[in-house]
């Protein structure tokens, strides 16, 4: 409050001394002030004030990242909320406002705002995202947001600091709510901040404020705000927007620090991807994606900027030897478990738990209880679907429809429900082929044939030997092709992850069906299909199917290359010459 | 009150100034070495101390500053250093077990020595002065954020008053009388005693105290100690005039030696491994009780004699010979209290 009070003292007599005779003060030094005025003004103009829409009980801050109204706050200020919120802004409008995906672990949220109806193609001011690794402790921030709830004309309050320190971990409560790799700042942080943005001195974003250290000072702000890092954000930004309840990752091992300072791997699951990829007990962590990792903290930091299912290099040594691998993470909770955590517990008041633990999310205001029994506005109706596991439904079969209906457009396969026979050369001149029908699937490969009768469960029939299931594969990339997501079983989609760990950004759609799931990948620029991994068991390695070399066949683009790998293997790389589909087969 | 008001006025008008100064020096200062590259320098300067405490309401944790290449700490006297075995993180990760040089309780001042070499640090005689007004960063590994090489936690604050802890006697509980910063920001967090206050340009301004609570409002008081009114009893340390009882050299027993039952002192029963010397009883009509010790005094120093445990006040006693008087320095309410035990009569 006090420190609220100050700034506002600080811009009145500022323009006071400034006209005042006989005070000189130099020209860069009220240039400086009126650039750090605009700053703060502009990203004021970004920042919203987040209520529950039906008799709210408390609130939170926000901050919109697209012209379109898509807004980031914290899933601790969401998630109290229901799905369907009211967001205030600085203009003073109160806007109609959707969750949309929801990090219960890394306790950020996705929300979107939607325009004014008499203004539908309003665009929100939104704010930049910085690249959160760049911060360093003495840089300048501000923290803007609502605390205390105090703007009842939504118009938000800043509160000027330092960074304190970067590459903070504060512990979860359970699974949930961790803050790893977070910006620590001494802008006042309040209740009523939480999911607000923390700005750098340029007014982009480098973090979203959601906790603060407070102990025995009562709960309010000490000087020790923390804040989710952006890049964390940013990673799991696609995973957002998939609609989903999105988790966080882990290696399937856990480390220590041992008596020499060393990270070491104290426990590994044997089914988990690190342990087949080679890493065992007592293997010392070097690196992990491109971090140098020295204390168990800058492990926990490293690997909880990550969502699941992300690829990620890992760099491990034994003997005096090092290993570079490349790890697939698996999620930090099993399926179903996370949506009943994050969704299952009764709402808590913070006031109710006597001998409060530090280190809590700052907790959320009271508002004056309104009476607001009015229908939901037909807007948030039209773009929410209630379904278990997720967030909102609506905004994954956006996406799925999205993605298919992109591959498709030059990739129309219905008609051809008869087999498909694929031939062509291995890269040793030896000829291969595949005949694919919806009764069964056969490889003819230089070691011999094998044949997968498709009717029954895939997952238990993995062949060709060595391959993961290459056959199993094949027939569930083309009875996509054919039936299309809504008829396959269950098709969803996961949100984006980068190829192969640092590649280009990868649209990703998850199909389940007969007891195996399939991961199909998609060039977010182009829309390709780029790969095609199919797991059986999630203990064992993949089948990965690489598309390459499309080219137009009879009007329809077809790969001409597959390179199937499976665990640290290449199976084959099959050079397609010959595309025999057939049509539908008359009865 | 009055006073204070106006002293908060000159502190806004000073913020003020201070304020407009910031946003240019932080342009100018972008091209040159930013702020962050002022808190890089100072941050190798910073250590991480562990020690005693864990329990509820007392972190095991403390924060310090190197004073010499070969790793002088410098750091608070507090109940965390009440252990054998105080370890310390330096900036860049390494550990370390620290020796307790010695204590100041008055100050509440202690130097460790970590073996170490070519560290970089502060010093004491190049620290500078402040005053109200002053822009400052304080340093410190508040609420323990920081592990391993993490490093310590900056924070930026004005200094809002120097001003004399004494002038709130009965309000802060403090054995320290002496002159503070007291500063506008919440720089005495749990686990932030023993940090760096430094001026802008990084150079050292004072030692960031204990947590101190008022007793009448609860508010809680953030200051440091000037570095200028450490100097003299570090100096008076690193010289060995405060001696724990660690560093004892061998001594010569007395024929007749003092006995703390002889002079009518009762200690609280030693059960723990390191029980504080709490008088348990003073026996009636005693010499100790004529000196004016009293049930509940903490025994902090015999002679010049740092002292922290029953068991090595009661060895202590056993050095100093019957026909000697004895001065015990005792903590009474958080006020330390000298007192002359008389030098026994009779055999």
């Amino acid at each position: 409050m006090t420190r609220i009070v100050g700034i506002l003292v600080i811009v009145l007599t500022v323009s006071s001394l400034a006209a005042a005779p006989g005070v000189t003060v130099a020209p860069s030094v009220l240039k400086a002030e009126q650039d750090r005025i605009e700053v703060v003004q502009k990203a004021s103009a970004t920042v919203v004030a987040v209520f529950g829409a039906k008799g709210a009980s408390g609130g939170g801050s926000g901050v919109v990242i697209s012209p379109d109204g898509f807004a980031l706050t914290n899933f601790h200020v969401s998630n109290p909320s229901g799905h369907h919120m009211k967001c205030g802004m600085a203009d003073g409008v109160l806007y109609d406002t959707v969750i949309v995906g929801i990090d219960p672990t890394g306790d950020v949220a996705l929300i979107k705002l939607f325009p004014p109806k008499d203004k539908p193609e309003y665009r929100f001011p939104y704010a930049e995202l910085a690249d959160s690794d760049k911060v360093r402790a003495g840089d300048w921030s501000f923290a803007i947001g609502n605390p205390f709830l105090l703007a009842t004309d939504f118009r938000p309050t800043v509160s000027y600091g330092l960074i304190s320190g970067v590459h903070r971990y504060q512990y979860p409560a359970g699974t949930l709510l961790e803050y790893a790799d977070c910006i620590q700042t001494d802008a006042a942080i309040n209740p009523g901040n939480s999911g607000g943005p923390l700005f750098d001195s340029q007014g982009r974003v480098i973090g979203i404020v959601g906790r603060g250290s407070f102990e025995k000072r009562g709960r309010v702000n000490v000087g020790v705000g923390y804040a989710i890092s952006i890049n964390q954000v940013k990673n799991f930004l696609g995973y957002l927007h998939s609609g989903r309840i999105v988790d966080h990752a882990t290696l399937g091992a856990t480390v220590s620090t041992d008596a020499d300072g060393r990270v070491v791997v104290t426990d590994i699951l044997e089914g988990c991807d690190a342990y087949r990829r080679g890493l065992r007990y007592d293997d010392e962590i070097v690196k992990f994606a491109g971090r140098d990792i020295r204390t168990v903290n800058a492990f926990k930091n490293a690997l909880g900027i990550y969502p699941k299912d992300w690829r990620v290099p890992l760099t491990y040594r034994r003997e005096g030897q090092t290993f570079d691998i490349l790890v697939r993470l698996r999620g930090v909770h099993r399926t179903g478990e996370l949506a009943a955590q994050a969704l299952g517990k009764p709402k808590s008041s913070p006031k109710k738990k006597p001998g409060d633990k530090p280190k809590r999310p700052a907790p959320r205001p009271r508002l004056l209880k309104r009476s607001s029994k009015k229908s939901t506005p037909k807007v948030i109706v039209e773009h929410y679907q209630k379904r278990i596991g997720y967030a909102n439904y609506f905004y994954n079969l956006q996406h799925r429809t999205r993605i298919w209906k992109a591959y498709t457009k030059q990739r129309d396969f219905t008609q051809f429900a008869g087999p498909w026979v694929l031939g062509g050369e291995l890269q040793d001149g030896q000829q291969f082929r595949f005949r694919l029908s919806d009764e069964q699937a056969v490889a003819i490969l230089p070691g011999g044939q094998s044949t997968v009768d498709v009717r029954s469960t895939l997952g238990s029939n993995l062949k060709p030997k060595g391959s993961g299931g290459l056959l199993a594969a094949l027939h569930c990339w083309r009875r996509l092709l054919l039936v299309g997501p809504d008829r396959f079983g269950k098709v969803f989609y996961v949100g984006t992850m980068p190829d192969r760990g640092d590649g280009p950004m990868l649209d990703v759609l998850a199909a389940v069906n007969e007891g195996v799931e399939c991961r199909l990948m998609f060039s977010v620029k182009t829309g390709q299909l780029k790969a095609l991994e199919m797991t059986a068991d999630e203990d064992a390695d993949p089948c990965e199917i690489y598309f390459h070399n499309e080219r137009l066949v009879d009007g329809r683009q077809l790969p001409h290359r597959l390179e199937v790998r499976h665990g640290d293997r290449i199976f084959g790389v099959f050079d397609l010459t010959q595309f025999e589909l057939e049509k539908k087969v008359s009865p | 009150m009055i006073e204070w008001t106006k002293m908060r006025t000159t502190t806004w008008t000073l913020l003020l100034v201070g304020a407009l100064s910031a946003a240019s020096t932080v342009e100018q200062v972008r091209a040159a070495g930013s702020m962050a590259d002022v808190v890089q320098q100072v941050q190798p300067r910073m250590v991480k101390i562990y020690g005693a405490g864990g329990v509820r309401g007392l972190e095991s944790y403390q924060s310090g500053l190197l004073l010499s290449a070969e790793g002088h700490i410098l750091t608070v006297w507090s109940y965390v250093l009440d252990t054998d075995e105080i370890r310390v993180t330096l900036d860049d990760g390494r550990r370390f077990t620290a020796e307790l040089v010695g204590a100041d309780p008055v100050r509440e001042l202690a130097v460790l020595k970590i073996d170490a070499e070519e560290l970089p640090h502060f010093s004491l005689k190049s620290g500078a002065t402040a005053s109200a007004g002053t822009r400052v960063l304080a340093f410190s590994n508040l609420f323990g954020v920081a592990t391993g090489n993490e490093q310590a936690s900056v924070m930026r604050g004005v200094v809002a008053a120097t001003t004399r802890l004494d002038a709130r006697r009965g309000v802060y509980k403090t054995p320290y009388t002496g002159p503070a910063y007291v500063l506008d920001a919440v720089t005495n967090n749990p686990g932030a005693a023993g940090g760096a206050l430094t001026d802008r340009r990084g150079r050292l301004l004072g030692l960031l105290g204990k947590e101190l609570r008022s007793s009448q409002n609860d508010t809680w008081l953030n200051y440091a100690l000037p570095i200028e009114h450490v100097r003299e009893p570090v100096e008076a340390i690193l010289t060995g005039k405060q001696r724990p009882d660690a560093k004892r050299s061998a001594r010569r027993r007395p024929k007749a030696p003092h006995s703390l039952s002889g002079i009518g002192i009762v200690l609280v029963p030693d059960v723990l491994q390191r029980t504080p010397p709490y008088v348990d009883e003073v026996r009636a009509d005693s010499p100790a009780a004529k000196a004016g010790l009293r049930r509940d005094d903490l025994i902090l120093y015999v002679g010049d004699t740092l002292l922290r445990t029953c068991k090595t006040v009661q060895e202590e006693f056993g050095f100093l010979d019957r026909a000697d008087e004895v001065r015990v320095t005792v903590m009474r309410d958080q006020q330390l209290i000298q007192i002359n035990l008389p030098a026994s009569k009779g055999k």
